[in-house]
């Protein structure tokens, strides 16, 4: 057990697989010479050399399309896209080749493809560099979507992601790279597709995922101090969703609040909001409430961006709100 | 439109009576203004509107008594969809309220067709009550008619919680109406009803609750009370500048406190939370019974233990007065760990209460007497004062009870250890 920044465990992880797999390569902006924008991918090409740690001009599409087809003849690409912001110029070939080849094929190629990509605001990079559209990908079938919140849970879903035989995107945050957190020493891939209870509860259900899931464990640790017990689930995989952890969570409380740091129009939390509503609409004794971010182009200005931003103040108002409006608080 | 409902005003409320309006339809109101007052089972209070608009309607006069989460009035804060009836202007107020009643009937006469008129729609509101699913499936399943349930959320909407505070699932309902005792010829008592006012149906329902569920034990104890009224006395001398004048039931207010503070097994309520457990209150709040205009009510003097006996004196004067006057607020009354009954005034010697539930323990007071008491072989005449205690025997046992009251004796023997 140690204790490490989210960034060394997502290093970690790629080291790991690079030393456990030879068909395993990185491919992407910068991510040898200077090492990653986020350096993440730091001393991966002199321990590694050129072949494996693959720099790429500024071609989305194109070096997307190429991890594509080396995954097709078996090898197993880890492709850095510097934000998800990017990913929209290779949005054709994740979601119109990545996605769809093994079923249109007839299952005669797999894509094991990783796409790692940071999202989330909060830095002060504008409207076109602080986005949260991890939901284009989640919508697609065929594709996986990961979204650690813990440094732990980061190497876990990375190892997992990397031997999945489906393309995976693994859901990074700016503001999470330099967050610790205790890391077991021998840490086992996770299971895509199954949430984790990060805190267990019984008054209301707090749903939430990558950088809302660690406000979610704060909004529930101050809470707690007035006797309320809040019941925090960080989904870990929005594709596949674990609906069922989610709905046996608001069986038990019959109340839930969503975290999200996207949009909340058609956002995710709307899914989560319809998975409550399939699952446990006979328990449900208030609204499922959903915070999200401002619906408007990230602002610049740092205290636009701050107010635009969901925060822990707006997580512990919706919760108490709902317990109000289910007359349990006292 | 916006409808207004009657609001919860106390954690205890089901139902409330309209004590009056101060606005009439046709008036236009602010956010802050006083609306209505409103009758709880605690006190009149004040209801403020929260929205601008004009009153269009009122749908439950002064005097009636509705659940909780029933609309009472309407308000056109220019969302109107209906068509508005008499769009007043603000500087010309109606003459007189809009009776509902005579509305209706003059915009029904008219028109004899057999078409679909809608019905009033002050009518077929109470019967789409607002719940959660989880208490449609839980009233289901428990044959609850949620028409006679009173909602505690938002926009008087049932959720679980108003369920739980249902005593049975065949238990007359908070908000049914109770069969007109109307005297009838063969009835040879002449009865004349006279039908409960939101306090006295608090009063009468707790203590049922009370009385039929809290098992219960009494002890009862005496001591002289020669020194206290010396005392108390003397300290009123002492006070003539300053014209507090501190009495009986204030000096018996902060023993009960203090001795509360030595056995805190007293100064507890049941809870049925696990398999039960005894709640032990750490702050001792002693509430006092009186006899208001109202009607039985129970003002409570907070931190009584930590407070001194002439600020108790006040406090309470001040509680009396609010009472007679029927201005307590809920908060006056809220919170409650221990009741004092004392109707010694009225020469009463010895009597026993009703625990005021959730306490676990209510001290009945009786008169002080003179006494022939043996004093060393001698008889003597001595002031005694005689004081009962109910106690809920699930979490106050028989020792325990005798051991309050063996501290309260002493005390008051001993008064200076009250004020000391």
């Amino acid at each position: 057990m140690s204790v490490i920044s989210y960034r060394q465990a997502l290093h970690d992880a790629l080291r790991e697989e690079m030393l456990r797999d030879e068909d395993v390569f990185l491919i992407g902006e910068e991510i040898g010479l200077f090492e990653g924008s986020y350096k993440i991918t730091a001393g991966m090409l002199e321990e590694f050399g050129p072949r494996r740690v693959r720099d790429t001009p500024i071609a989305e599409e194109g070096f997307t399309g190429a991890a594509i087809g080396a995954a097709m003849v078996g090898l197993r690409p880890v492709v850095e896209i510097m934000t998800i912001n990017f990913s929209l110029l290779a949005l054709d070939q994740i979601v119109n080749h990545a996605a769809k080849i093994y079923g249109m094929f007839g299952g005669q190629a797999r894509v094991p493809m990783v796409i790692r990509t940071p999202g989330g605001g909060g830095q002060q990079l504008g409207a076109t560099h602080s986005q949260n559209i991890e939901l284009y990908y989640a919508f697609v079938p065929g594709m996986k979507v990961v979204a650690p919140s813990t440094p732990a849970d980061a190497k876990a879903l990375m190892l997992a992601a990397i031997r999945d035989d489906d393309p995976v995107l693994v859901l990074e945050n700016l503001a999470l790279y330099n967050t610790t957190g205790e890391v077991p020493d021998n840490v086992q891939p996770a299971e895509i597709g199954r949430a984790k209870i990060a805190r267990p509860g019984t008054d209301i259900t707090v749903v939430s995922y990558s950088r809302m899931a660690t406000v979610a464990v704060q909004a529930a640790e101050r809470l707690a101090a007035e006797g309320i017990d809040v019941e925090v689930i960080d989904l870990m995989s929005l594709r596949p969703l674990d609906r069922d952890t989610i709905i046996e969570s608001v069986k038990k409380t019959s109340c839930a609040v969503i975290l999200e740091d996207d949009w909340l129009t058609y956002g995710i939390g709307a899914e989560i909001a319809a998975t409550i509503s399939d699952g446990a609409f006979d328990w449900l004794d208030a609204p499922v409430r959903r915070v999200a971010m401002a619906e408007v182009p990230m602002p610049y200005a740092k205290s636009l961006e701050l107010a635009a931003l969901p925060s822990l103040d707006d997580a512990v108002n919706a919760i108490r709100e709902t317990l109000d409006a289910v007359a349990r608080r006292r | 439109m916006i409808d207004i409902l009657m609001p919860r005003l106390s954690d205890t409320m089901t139902e409330g009576a309209i004590a009056a309006w101060l606005k009439k339809p046709g008036d236009t109101v602010a956010p802050g203004d006083v609306l209505v007052e409103i009758e709880t089972d605690k006190a009149v209070m004040e209801q403020e509107a929260y929205e601008a608009g004009i009153l269009m309607e009122i749908l439950v006069e002064a005097g009636e008594n509705v659940a909780i989460g029933t609309p009472i009035a309407r308000l056109d804060d220019g969302s109107s969809e209906a068509p508005a009836p008499v769009p007043a202007p603000a500087d010309a107020p109606v003459s007189a309220p809009v009776d509902p009643e005579t509305v209706e009937a003059v915009e029904l006469e008219p028109v004899e067709a057999p078409t679909v008129v809608a019905a009033a729609p002050s009518k077929s509101r109470p019967e789409r009550r607002a719940a959660t699913p989880l208490v449609r499936k839980i009233a289901k399943e428990r044959g609850i008619d949620l028409a006679t349930v009173a909602g505690s959320g938002p926009g008087g909407r049932i959720v679980r919680a108003d369920l739980d505070v249902l005593p049975a699932p065949q238990a007359t309902s908070p908000i049914a109406v109770p069969a007109p005792a109307s005297p009838t010829g063969t009835d040879m008592r002449e009865p004349e009803a006279v039908p409960f006012d939101a306090i006295r149906h608090a009063v009468a329902s707790r203590l049922t609750e009370s009385g039929t569920t809290v098992p219960t034990f009494t002890a009862t104890a005496s001591a002289n009370v020669g020194a206290l009224l010396a005392l108390r006395a003397q300290i009123n001398e002492a006070n003539t500048d300053t014209g507090v004048k501190v009495s009986v039931n204030d000096l018996l207010v902060r023993a009960v406190a203090v001795a509360l503070r030595a056995h805190p097994g007293v100064n507890a309520s049941y809870s049925e939370e696990g398999r039960g457990q005894t709640l032990v209150h750490r702050r001792v709040h002693v509430g006092i019974a009186v006899a208001s205009p109202a009607g039985l009510v129970v003002p409570v003097v907070r931190d009584a233990d930590r407070t001194a006996v002439s600020a108790i004196s006040t406090i309470t004067k001040e509680l009396v007065s609010k009472a007679s006057e029927r201005k307590l607020s809920a908060d006056d009354m809220a919170d409650g760990t221990f009741t004092i009954s004392n109707l010694g005034m009225y020469g009463i010697e010895h009597f026993t209460a009703i625990i005021n539930p959730p306490q676990g323990a209510i001290l009945a007071v009786g008169a002080a007497r003179d006494d022939l008491t043996l004093v060393e072989g001698e008889v003597v005449v001595a002031k005694r004062m005689r004081y009962t205690l109910t106690a809920d025997h699930r979490i106050i046992d028989g020792a325990l009870a005798a051991q309050f009251l063996a501290t309260l004796t002493e005390l008051i023997e001993n008064p200076l250890r009250i004020v000391a």
